[in-house]
This record gives C-alpha cells, structure tokens and sequence, in this order.
C-alpha cells in the first residue's frame, strides 16, 4: 500500500507490503542504513528512531503506522554540516566503541534533551534503559549526554571547530 | 529476520469505522493498538491475523479524566501518559508505581492500557492494578456499550470476555477518600516480565483502622490475581507489622507460582510473602502523610 511519512524533514513517498517495519523500510527502502537492526524483539533498542519527536523501537512499528508521521533517523541529526551537540558529545567523552547502539542512543539522547535540558545523571540511565550497549560503555555514553546538555546548539560552548561531517557522521559506522 | 507474515491492513478514522472495520472482516481481524504484543507475537506466528485495524489515530481513547468519582482513562493512553500523569497519580500511586517497571521508556512510548490489559498476559502489571483498584472496563460492540468488572475481564491467559467485534474504549477507577495504593515488583533486569509483584489499596477508617483494603499479586497463579484470605485477615484492622506479616504468610500460602528462568518456586512464595508486607505498608503511610498534609 501506499504510505507517506517525513524523514528527516523530507516527505517520502513509497508503496509498501502492510507487514515491513519500520527498520527495513528506513533500511532497505530508503537506503538510511545509519538506523541498526538488532534483535528483533523490542529489546536491544539498536532500531531506536525518533516518531514525533519520541524515541520507538522501529522493530516493532510497522512502515504503515508510521504513515503520516513525522521520523528523525541519526542521519538528520546533524544540521548543515553541524553536528549536534549529542554527536559532538559522543566524540568528546568516547560515547561509543563499536558504534553499534550508538545511532539509538544517540537519538534518545537528543529526545530527552528536547524535553529535558539538564537532566540529572539517574535520569540519563532511566532514558537509556531500553537500550543495550554491548560493549557496557555505560558510563561514557552517560558522561557524553551530559556533555550535550551541558553544550547545547547555539552556545559558545558548542562553537567547536568544524567537524567534517563524512568522517563522523555515525551512519559511516558499518556494521 | 523476524518478519509477520502477509495481513491487510486498515487504519480506522472514528471508533465507529474501526467497529465497522471489525464488523467487515470478521474474527481473523484484530486490532492494533502500540503493538508491542502483537507484532511480536506475529513475527513468531503465534498470531496470524489476516487484518489489523490500526486504532491509533483515535484521540478519543487517549483521555486521562477526572470525572466525579471516578478517573476516566482511554484504552490508547499510553504507559507514558499514565507514568507521567499527576492526576492518576495523586488518586492512585500504585499506576505511577506500576509503569515506572513496565517495559522500558521506548516501549512505553508507544504502548497502551488497554493494549495490555486485552492482551492478557498473567504475569502483566496493569491487569493487577485494575483487579486492586476495582476497574471497570467499558467495551464497545455493534449493539452498543457495556460495562463489566475487572474480575469478567479476563476469561484465562491470553483471553479475555471483548468479543471479536468489540473494543476495550475505556478504563474507569473508582476515586475514594482516605485511600492509597502502592506497588512493588522483583524483575531481573529493566524490560522483563516480573518474577513476582505485588499491589494493594487500604482504605482508612475514622479510627485508622483498615476499612476496605485489596490484595492483588502478579505472575504467581492466583487466580483473579486477588489474595482473598490476606484481605480478610487485614479487613477490620489495625495496621500494624505482625498484619502486614499475616497478610504476607497467607499470600505465599495461596499463591501457586511455578518455578522457571526468573526463579524457583520456594523463591516466588517468599517474594508474595515480602511484597505483599511491603504494599500494605507502603499504602498505608501513603493514607496516612496525605492525611497529615491535608490537616
């Protein structure tokens, strides 16, 4: 069927079966590869993409429910060339080593920020917990979302040197 | 890759057309609502519905309402909504004590009340809230709406007594004075399913003594989640550690949990035993420090 969503600020425009998800139409139909794909069954949170500004398992929503919808993928993250805050925090406090949750962390991160600018660290791990980082960086993913709240876009703070946007945009990350 | 297998699909515009839609297609249609039950259940062909509705476009099930006596709430709230919601919690901490350990935040985004509380399953949290606080469900079919109690809802595990050609539109708890709630769960780790949980509301006499009270437990087969003989001994009291003990001793006696993964059978009675002391108390000084406040 038909089906008409935005990802990252574009309006997209597909037919679809009723039963592809989320995760493989933003994969495999529109070529987002930045959005992992991990369990499959709601768990591991690797899938995480922003629906309305809210952080969903795109495992588990399908291609025809999110019809209509607004969808934030890691790829619209980054503005103009500018990383986000989140991203620039990942970098600072070595939010990821095998960079695989780090796309839905991140994501997450950027959601809670929106709603909550100065979260405390227990809030942080509350946001994250639907999410498994399997190298058990933890404690640097925390420490890189307190980073973002505490640079956020527009402050002096956040006028890091220009970042190329192709060497550390996550979506590089392959798995 | 874990991919359902081929359904049409239809995404109601009014509860009306989404009662139509049922109507249509019959009893291989299903209704979908945050679907964090049923796509999993399809993509392990458990379910294998040849139509979902889709009902999330229904802003009229998404209400949270005071309304008189009572605390309205949309079957399509969402756990977020419930989690966050000051009114539910002011009136029944028990919800807030409940969703804090349902699922995970990405989860409870996007699932729903009565998304759970349709799907059945013996080990979930709201189905225990709604037994504790004395729900009443209201069910809307082609002949109109009615109501039952929480205790008709569920006819066994996975089955509940909403016709194929009804949907769950709303749950309502009774709001009462001198009341509180509380809730408690043993899980593994952040997204299981409790290994046991335990939930109460006390009503408080003139006296301080226990006017009305309920005992439910989770995941430890008690049928109708409801610990009958610990409410009797605590009915009538006052609260005190040696009744919240009674009531503990009598819950693990009448509870029938089976051992597994998340722990063995001796555990699980000494979990119904513990929680349910800690819920009695919890609600009681709940009842309690608002009645200090209030004076």
């Amino acid at each position: 069927m038909q089906i008409t969503m935005t990802v990252n600020g574009d309006s997209v425009s597909r037919e679809v079966e009723a039963r592809v998800l989320l995760v493989h139409f933003l994969r495999d139909v529109l070529g987002l590869t930045g959005t992992h794909w991990g369990c499959d069954t709601s768990n591991c949170g690797l899938c995480t993409v922003l629906m309305d500004g809210q952080p969903v398992k795109s495992c588990t929503v399908l291609a025809v429910m999110a019809s209509g919808h607004d969808i934030r993928t890691v790829e619209g993250l980054a503005a103009g060339g500018t990383l986000d805050p989140v991203q620039q925090g990942f970098m600072e406090e070595h939010g990821l080593q095998c960079g695989f949750c780090t796309p839905g962390m991140m994501l997450t991160a950027r959601a809670l920020l929106d709603k909550n600018p100065d979260p405390s660290e227990e809030v942080i791990r509350e946001a994250i917990s639907g999410q498994i980082c399997r190298c058990t960086g933890y404690a640097t993913i925390v420490r890189s979302i307190q980073w973002a709240a505490a640079h956020p876009a527009g402050s002096s703070q956040a006028e890091t040197p220009a970042a190329d946007p192709a060497s550390t945009d996550t979506a590089e990350v392959s798995v | 890759m874990q991919i359902p297998a081929a359904f049409e699909y239809a995404r109601a515009e009014s509860l009306d057309h989404a009662l139509q839609l049922l109507a249509e297609h019959g009893e291989e249609s299903r209704v979908i609502a945050g679907g964090h039950s049923l796509l999993p259940m399809m993509k392990l062909r458990i379910a294998s519905p040849e139509w979902l509705i889709d009902i999330n476009d229904l802003s009229e099930l998404e209400h949270i309402t005071e309304d008189g006596d009572w605390l309205r709430v949309g079957a399509l709230a969402r756990h977020v909504s419930l989690l966050e919601s000051d009114v539910v919690a002011g009136h029944f901490p028990i919800v807030r004590d409940a969703e804090k350990t349902i699922a995970d935040p990405l989860v409870r985004n996007r699932g729903t009340i009565g998304g759970s509380l349709c799907q059945a399953d013996p080990a979930e949290d709201l189905s225990t809230v709604c037994h504790v606080l004395r729900a009443e469900l209201v069910i809307r079919g082609p002949n109109g709406e009615r109501t039952v109690p929480m205790k008709e809802l569920h006819r066994g595990p996975y089955e509940t007594s909403v016709e194929p050609n009804e949907i769950l539109t709303e749950i309502r708890w009774p709001i009462r004075a001198r009341s509180s709630s509380a809730y408690t769960k043993v899980e593994r780790r952040v997204g299981d399913w409790a290994t046991a949980a335990a939930g109460a509301s006390v009503t408080l006499g003139a006296q301080g003594q226990i006017e009305d009270v309920a005992i439910g437990l989770t995941a430890v087969g008690l049928d109708g989640s409801t610990a009958t003989r610990s409410q009797d001994a605590v009915r009538g009291q006052q609260p005190s550690e040696d009744l919240y003990a009674e009531a503990g001793r009598l819950a693990a006696e009448d509870c029938n949990p089976m051992g597994d993964q998340r722990g063995t059978e001796a555990y699980k009675r000494h979990l119904a035993d513990e929680l349910t002391r800690r819920v009695l108390r919890t609600a009681v000084g709940r009842v309690m420090s608002n009645a200090g406040s209030r004076g």
